[in-house]
């Protein structure tokens, strides 16, 4: 039954789905290390981008690879306007409150969505989407391997920008020291609002690249927000290398785990190592100490 | 106690008794059952969230447990409903002294235990899911069997009086919690655990013991779903929306008061069956409700309903916490 003919796409299964939790990782990773706060409506955030892409797709006949460039500033605005309109406001600071904060916006979100767009789950049926493509002995579906792309070529654009470009200077000081970033003169509201959305962004994009291979529901981020949460911390938290990594590991843990034991224990192994992560090395592969 | 304080109680409590001699209908008593039981389990959140300030996101955790801890044992073994609630109550105190063992043992604190707590529920979800003595998705239909010795009532009024002792009990537990030893430590390690340890405050004990009484009551609060409704799910028992519900009852009511859950548990309920009414009976209404009370909460009212009726009995502007 282990035959590497069966355990290889397995294995390349994984490692696409687990690129595509790197990208919604990567966003609350990058909201947690700047904002040193926990993102309950990630989640929530990723079913509107999928809706988006879905009825960009049924009603404007918009390929959900190009509405990537639709999706990905209007999250972004999304992202920017909650924290700086609803959470930086509602949370007075404490870390507590943004987690009560940001599961109410989630619990709103999820269920005006209910409210509008029923329980129903839909999917969209992209010409490409059965398309195989060979590698090696395996033999893997051509939406799976875009994602896995796009998700390495967008993680290395947000390192580029973390890296080089003034809006990342900024986003790293106020990280390292907020009162000081204040000081120097830079908007620390206007950068926290920043982060979330860039953090947004990338669910934006993880909606648009999912879309062809994945379903939409009012709680299709529960699949998520967890699994991301598992991966920000078995990377640790607000490393974005840690996110990339982690996420291709429980990608490949998931799909191995439940080819050799059956589909829930796939599922049972994700929480099992968040769990064992939190007790034994909450700061993961590369975090800092945790607060 | 106050004078005027002890006789509004009292006034409450006679009409709470005599309630369902005043409503014959189903549907309120109904309603009232289930802001008692949401106001007794908010209590049990409060302890653990309120006074020792660890937040809990996976209550049902324990909610589930004491639910098919009672409800297995019933069907498999015939266990007398009454007795299933000290099964319940020890079941759901075990899983919090483990949970709480693991987390606090590890240091864990703030966002992280929220995390974990989430997490642990979760895994005892798939478990109820996959495992064949809890009946797995298709869940667990308790047998029908009316008589007060099997805890099944012929109307909603036997139930209602079940749901107002346990909610009566639960202030009780944290009326005597708030004035005990046990209650001031944990008060302190809120406002500042490290201080505390320093000062000699056993915080690992303590947070422990706040856990363990907080899944026992949650644990008795599953007990008495099962056998009110006669069946459970995975979903119901260890799904997020017990976890929120039981939170959300003692934010909105007031963090660490002896009367916020309850005064939560009315609110929240109240403000979701209006919303059902003015707006249809469209599933996740009252849910976005809860979610946007939740927020507006947080931002203007961090005390919670208690926290206004305190400055709004004294008016002369004292500032302390009662």
């Amino acid at each position: 039954m282990l035959d590497p003919v069966i355990l290889l796409p397995a294995a390349i299964n994984g490692l696409t789905m687990g690129a595509v939790y790197a990208l919604v990782a990567l966003g609350l990773t990058l909201i947690y290390g700047v904002l040193h706060i926990i993102n309950f409506a990630h989640g929530s955030l990723l079913m509107v981008g999928l809706y988006g892409a879905f009825f960009l797709y049924q009603a404007g006949g918009i390929d959900p690879y190009l509405s990537l460039v639709l999706l990905v500033p209007a999250l972004f605005g999304l992202g920017y306007i909650l924290q700086w309109g609803v959470i930086g406001r509602a949370s007075h600071g404490s870390d507590q409150n943004v987690l009560l904060v940001t599961l109410g916006v989630s619990i709103v979100i999820e269920n005006l969505a209910l409210y509008f767009f029923t329980g129903d789950t839909r999917t969209i049926e992209a010409p490409y989407a059965f398309e195989m493509v060979d590698i090696a002995v395996a033999r893997v579906p051509l939406p799976r391997l875009v994602a896995f792309g796009a998700a390495l070529a967008i993680a290395a654009l947000l390192w580029l920008l973390m890296a080089k470009t003034d809006l990342g200077r900024a986003i790293r000081a106020v990280a390292k020291e907020r009162q000081g970033a204040r000081l120097v003169g830079i908007d620390v509201d206007h950068i926290f609002a920043m982060s979330f959305g860039i953090g947004t962004a990338c669910v934006g994009a993880a909606a648009a690249l999912l879309l062809p291979m994945f379903y939409v529901s009012p709680h299709v981020g529960h699949v998520f927000v967890l699994v991301a949460f598992t991966v920000v911390v078995l990377g640790g938290m607000g490393s974005f290398i840690g996110a990339l990594l982690g996420g291709l590991i429980i990608g490949v843990t998931e799909s191995l785990g439940g080819l050799i034991f059956g589909e829930t224990f796939g599922q049972l192994a994700i929480f099992l190592i968040f769990i064992a992560i939190l007790l034994f090395r909450p700061t993961g592969f590369f975090g800092g100490r945790p607060s | 106690m106050t004078m005027r304080q002890g006789l509004a109680g009292g006034l409450v409590l006679v009409l709470a008794l005599m309630a369902p001699l005043a409503i014959q209908s189903d549907f309120w008593l109904g309603f009232l059952i289930t802001i008692l039981l949401f106001a007794a389990m908010g209590m049990a959140w409060n302890i653990l969230g309120g006074y020792a300030g660890q937040f809990s996101f996976g209550h049902a955790a324990f909610f589930g447990t004491g639910a098919y801890a009672t409800s297995v044992l019933h069907i498999a073994l015939g266990l007398n409903p009454w007795l299933g609630l000290l099964v319940a109550a020890a079941a759901g105190g075990t899983m919090g002294l483990l949970i709480g063992y693991l987390s606090f043992r590890y240091g864990l604190r703030g966002s992280y235990f929220a995390l974990i707590t989430l997490a642990f529920a979760e895994v005892l979800r798939i478990l109820a899911n996959t495992a064949g003595f809890t009946g797995g998705g298709v869940g667990l239909y308790l047998p029908l069997n009316i008589g007060v010795a099997n805890m099944q009532f012929a109307g909603k009024a036997g139930y209602y009086y079940v749901a107002l002792g346990l909610a009566l009990a639960s202030i009780l537990i944290a009326w005597r919690l708030e004035r005990s030893r046990l209650g001031a430590w944990l008060a302190a390690i809120r406002e500042n655990e490290d201080a505390a340890r320093a000062l000699g405050v056993d915080t690992f004990a303590c947070k422990l013991a706040a856990i363990g009484i907080s899944g026992a009551m949650t644990g008795v609060g599953g007990w008495f779903y099962a056998h009110y409704y006669l069946y459970i799910d995975p979903e119901i028992a260890y799904g997020p929306g017990v976890s929120v519900e039981i939170l959300l009852v003692a934010i909105v009511g007031g963090l660490g008061t002896v009367l916020g859950p309850l005064l939560g548990s009315v609110a929240l309920h109240a403000a979701g069956e209006l919303a059902q009414r003015l707006m249809g009976d469209t599933p996740g209404l009252n849910l976005i409700f809860y979610g946007v009370l939740l927020v507006v909460m947080v931002r203007l009212m961090p005390d919670g309903l208690a926290g206004l009726v305190r400055r709004w009995m004294r008016p002369a502007g004292g500032t302390q916490r009662a």
